[in-house]
């Protein structure tokens, strides 16, 4: 990736833990995937910064957050996600269905497979 | 010549070899909605996130590998319980709790190979390589590991031995390589940065201090 591809914008976000030279980092494998499919949305422009820094806030501000600020990442998932049901690219029932999907998929795929979305058994 | 080794619980049944946390499928079935529509195109989420490779996890195996390589008493614990070795650096957690060490020597190179179910040991060895997820890479790997180590630009002398590791749902392996030449007096801290990724899954060897500059 060039430098002029970099997600300056994304690295706004409110809180977003970084490192000391100012890159972010994520505790996760699956925090990444989050933060990388926020960068290309706005990117390709399906919602903008303020729609993005206002969906963000929503979440990490609300009661109930924990001190260490470990959910960080929770709370973007949660933010994207309702991004995407607000923008009706997705309802939130289908995310749901398709996130039990995912978890019977792992649970049923033997070890050295990939875990694919076809694996789970009632699809 | 190559030998492919099994790790222990191999042909055991195992009905719950893998498992996503409530976070990890709601990641995925984002990531499924958004290339159903057009959104996102996964390889190039794959390619947003290796720019982040090393921002991902604790990544304490090259703390572990750099203790090996200063202690020989700590490698020898490494060597027989790599488990409690790891985690008397106080590096525990989900994924790196069941490990075995293999070391590289003169006569002897260690692989790693794995599909990525869930069982690669994100904590202790970063963030997996793209192409380490696709399953020719493991097919070949077992097959001709020195042609699939030669495409990664590592060249091994033919009298070299090569083991291929299938890590299990139970088992997951470090590769500890041979400490470079040119390191005597190096600190913990200055071997670790010589410790990539690819040397703690044998696609690679430690740099040197030369290539680390």
């Amino acid at each position: 990736m060039s430098a002029c591809n970099t997600p300056a914008a994304l690295l706004s976000s409110a809180e977003l833990p970084k490192s000391p030279e100012g890159d972010p980092v994520f505790a996760e494998p699956w925090q990444a995937v989050a933060f990388a499919m926020t960068v290309r949305l706005h990117e390709k422009g399906v919602f903008s910064w303020s729609e993005w820094a206002e969906a963000l806030s929503a979440e990490l501000y609300r009661p109930g957050r924990k001190a260490d600020a470990s959910d960080y990442y929770d709370c973007w998932v949660a933010a994207l996600s309702r991004l995407v049901t607000e923008l009706a690219i997705a309802s939130g029932r289908e995310l749901e269905t398709l996130t039990k999907s995912w978890q019977r998929a792992a649970e049923a795929t033997p070890h050295g497979r990939p875990i694919i979305l076809e694996n789970d058994p009632l699809r | 010549m190559s030998e492919h080794h099994h790790g222990a619980g191999e042909g055991h049944d195992h009905h719950h070899d893998n498992h996503f946390t409530d976070m990890e499928a709601r990641v995925k079935a984002l990531e499924t909605v958004l290339t159903e529509k057009g959104l996102i195109d996964p390889a190039a989420i794959d390619a947003i996130v290796e720019t982040y490779e090393t921002k991902v996890g604790p990544r304490n195996g090259a703390r572990v590998v750099a203790r090996a390589w200063s202690d020989p008493e700590f490698a020898d614990w490494l060597r027989r319980d790599a488990t409690a070795a790891i985690a008397s650096l106080g590096f525990t957690g989900r994924q790196g709790e069941h490990m075995r060490a293999v070391f590289n020597t003169p006569e002897t190179h260690n692989l790693v190979v794995c599909t990525l179910c869930s069982c690669y040991p994100w904590a202790v060895l970063g963030l997996p390589p793209v192409w380490y997820k696709a399953p020719p890479y493991r097919s070949r790997a077992v097959i001709d590991p020195r042609g699939v180590l030669a495409e990664f630009g590592l060249e091994l002398p033919a009298e070299k031995k090569i083991r291929v590791w299938d890590s299990t749902a139970e088992l997951r392996y470090l590769v500890v390589p041979e400490r470079p030449q040119g390191t005597d007096g190096f600190g913990e801290d200055a071997l670790a940065a010589l410790v990539t990724r690819d040397s703690m899954i044998g696609t690679g060897l430690a740099l040197s201090p030369e290539e680390e500059r």
